[in-house]
């Protein structure tokens, strides 16, 4: 798929710069037809016999057929999880816990392109994240806890510190890897055993990771993986062995799952969505700003909780701003996601898709003018251009709701009180970006943003060690650092 | 003849440093053991809440940017005028039954138990927060912030203590609360409402509403402006349906059975804020 020659042809040529494709082998990834489900250390068939396929959403051929869990199913999880819980991990010490996370952590490294070359396949993300971000971050997760887990009383000292026993984790198609890495490498540092559920047009990562985690010989039941969608997720939420829930995904799931937990008292966490402001102010560093922005957008085809959505840029730079950042988005390259070149890979799902396709339309018919670049899309697969939307007023819909694709709303602002009254106007507070070169607005503004991640110059950085997670409608908890270990301990001290 | 006929205390809200009634002018009474009437107590009503909730989201901010230090020193501020009322509590509490060696030990408590949690102001952020080592050339960090409006439902028993232990670690990190008193611990709420008012305690940060805990219950975890309740005070018979609401804003929710102090209970109302910067020339 020359991709790079048929879609920003005209502009590349402008600059000089045209680049040849570069596929990336898929020689590496063996996709077996059928998955099971991943119970008690073994792979096996769904007992209603009901499945699911998987595509690749770049061309929309499927990839394998995957069995759907039924609550019999979970039932099943969450008991091998409780025998292993007693059995294996509560009694294990935290040094030998610890082993087994640094050999999970080991593998992904060895395996890394594989797991890479599959993420891309099942999910559409361009191989140069999946290589570069998902991979690398998934294994230092597992690395950063695996030390945790015999440390654990320095991070809560004078508390008699305890596992929760079960854990039910409920994950998103975004970062299907990398989710289950953060999920489960904290919980098991802790102590806990875990009953996870991918997505459903993600599974394929997420049993490879099984794969790993039988090489390294991690107990049996001490990590359950169960496939399916909605109905599969909330007999996980309702079963009452599970004695403590993390989900990552939307806002509107985050409080189906809320109201089921709150009135039992259960633990919980939520990381939901996010609808990020990424202000501008006249004296950023413009170039590094640009850079920024496009990231913070059209990274993962801007299917990111933390995306920098909502582009705030003061006035007097605003008509410069745009300009330019529309020059950028035309040398965006948009395609095949194997292709090392591609910046934009597929929309994940052709549900996705058209939700973005809704809210773009609403975004125009209330009175938005949009920009477009010049590229060609593929004609199979699920496809989006990366877009921006001025003209927007706070009323609107695409400057209140989460799009979660490669679309970048645009407002302007005179001072910095104004920037942050419509960067805090909102239920959601995930992240939020300032570009300045004036340290002292930087944190006057970062000390005024609600919001639980704030880029200052930079943006979708990503660390084991950082802290994330949301204020408000955003959700609770944190993932990361010895704060993101409190989730997962009774009587840590922090919100769990 | 021993002196005047002598005059009683009527028992008012506390909303934004004003004393009203309820403005849907109903009362209930609270009677001392032996069944004489101690007072006719306002019944907050869920306007009421809503003009306490308004009153606390104004004064969030405000009292969130005051340095740590002087959040400190205006709790410590009430820890005096509480120390200095210590006869008059004692007396309260005895009027509603407690005996007086108990009552002498929970207001003694109380206080001790204010200036522990004052000292804490500009501490605990040391102990949560953390600068991070992240794997690339970034200065990041990590800060504990106040969640927000935080709605109370207090335990009843120890009247006194019951209160303080919730309230102070909540508005410590700067927080503003709406507190939900009722029945006989109303009493001591009203007064430690007219403590802080004579205190340097801002206006709003603290809102005392006496009433039905469980007829304010629902108003409390469905309103959209209230970012955290503690409903460990509710009681054991509380429908739990009613807590779902919180879900709407995707309230924190926080009910503890803990008697003593602790870190935890501040830690339940703080977010945590992690900022990055690259580090360059």
């Amino acid at each position: 798929m020359g991709n790079s020659n048929s879609k920003d042809g005209s502009s590349l040529k402008d600059f000089g710069i045209e680049y040849a494709s570069a596929i990336e082998s898929t020689s590496l990834v063996n996709i077996k037809d059928k998955y099971g489900l991943f119970i008690d250390g073994n792979f096996v068939d769904s007992s209603s016999g009901k499945s699911f396929k998987t595509l690749d959403p770049s061309t929309e051929k499927p990839l394998a057929i995957v069995a759907e869990a039924s609550s019999d199913d979970v039932d099943r999880a969450v008991s091998a999880a409780g025998v292993s819980y007693e059995k294996y991990w509560k009694r294990m010490p935290g040094a030998d816990r610890a082993r087994y996370l640094f050999r999970i952590a080991r593998h992904l490294q060895e395996r890394a392109r594989e797991f890479a070359v599959l993420e891309t396949l099942d999910g559409g993300k361009p191989i140069k994240e999946s290589r570069d971000v998902d991979l690398p971050l998934a294994a230092a997760h597992f690395f950063y806890h695996a030390g945790w887990a015999d440390k654990l009383e320095y991070a809560f000292p004078q508390r008699k510190l305890e596992p929760h026993g079960v854990i039910g984790q409920i994950i998103p198609w975004n970062f299907p890897l990398l989710m289950a890495a953060w999920k489960l490498a904290p919980a098991l540092a802790c102590g806990n055993t875990v009953v996870l559920k991918p997505a459903e047009t993600t599974p394929l990562t997420a049993l490879l990771l099984a794969e790993v985690i039988r090489e390294v010989d991690l107990p049996p039941g001490v990590v359950n993986i169960v496939t399916g969608a909605g109905g599969t997720g909330s007999a996980i939420v309702e079963h009452p062995e599970v004695k403590k829930l993390a989900f990552t995904g939307s806002t509107e799931v985050g409080k189906l799952i809320q109201r089921s937990a709150v009135k039992r008292n259960l633990p919980l966490t939520l990381e939901l969505g996010g609808k990020a402001p990424h202000i501008i102010f006249e004296d950023a560093a413009l170039d590094q700003a640009i850079e920024g922005v496009i990231n913070g957008i059209f990274f993962n085809q801007g299917h990111v909780c933390c995306a920098g959505s909502r582009l705030l840029v003061q006035e007097s730079i605003a008509d410069n701003f745009i300009d330019r950042l529309q020059t950028r988005i035309e040398l965006l390259r948009v395609g095949n996601p194997l292709d090392k070149n591609t910046d934009i890979g597929a929309i994940n799902s052709k549900a996705q898709l058209e939700r973005i396709d809704q809210l773009v339309k609403a975004g125009i018919d209330e009175g938005a003018e949009v920009f477009k670049p010049s590229c060609s899309l593929p004609e199979n697969g699920y496809w989006y251009p990366p877009t921006v939307l001025t003209g927007v007023q706070q009323s609107h819909r695409v400057a209140r709701e989460e799009i979660f694709g490669p679309v970048l709303v645009v407002q302007t602002f005179r001072t910095p009180e104004e920037a942050l009254e419509k960067a805090n106007n909102t239920p959601y507070g995930l992240s939020a970006g300032i570009w300045t070169e004036k340290g002292s607005l930087i944190h006057w503004m970062a000390e005024r943003l609600r919001a639980g991640v704030i880029w200052a110059n930079t943006f979708n950085k990503f660390d084991p060690t950082s802290p994330f997670g949301g204020y408000k409608e955003s959700g609770f908890g944190r993932e990361g650092g010895m704060q993101g270990l409190a989730a997962y301990l009774k009587n840590s001290g922090g919100r769990s | 003849m021993t002196g005047k006929i002598p005059i009683a205390k009527t028992y008012k809200l506390f909303i934004n440093g004003a004393f009203p009634r309820s403005e849907s002018g109903r009362t209930f009474s609270v009677s001392n053991p032996e069944g004489e009437l101690i007072a006719n107590v306002s019944h907050a009503s869920r306007k009421d809440f809503r003009e306490a909730v308004r009153a606390a989201r104004a004064a969030q901010f405000p009292w969130a940017s005051r340095t740590a230090y002087n959040r400190g020193q205006i709790l410590y501020r009430v820890a005096e005028m509480l120390e200095s009322r210590k006869t008059e509590f004692v007396d309260l509490l005895k009027s509603i039954g407690v005996n007086s060696r108990s009552a002498t030990r929970e207001i003694e408590d109380s206080i001790q138990r204010w200036v522990w949690y004052a000292g804490w102001s500009d501490k605990y952020s040391q102990i949560l927060g953390s600068v991070n080592p992240v794997s690339g050339p970034y200065f990041n960090f990590t800060v504990p912030e106040p969640t927000g409006v935080v709605g109370i439902i207090a335990p009843t028993e120890p009247s006194m203590l019951g209160l303080i232990s919730r309230l102070v670690p909540a508005i410590v990190s700067g927080n503003t609360v709406v507190v939900v008193s009722e029945g006989k611990s109303s009493l001591t709420s009203v007064t430690i409402g007219e403590v802080l008012a004579t205190s340097d305690m801002p206006a709003g940060v603290v809102n005392i509403l006496t009433g039905d805990q469980t007829d304010l219950l629902p108003w409390m975890v469905g309103h959209l402006d209230v970012n955290a309740v503690d409903i460990s005070g509710i009681s054991h018979e509380t429908d739990m349906t009613l807590i779902e609401e919180a879900a709407s804003n995707v309230k924190r929710v926080v009910s503890r059975q803990v008697n003593e102090e602790s870190l935890e209970l501040i830690s339940d109302f703080l977010e945590m804020k992690t900022v990055w910067h690259p580090i360059g020339r």
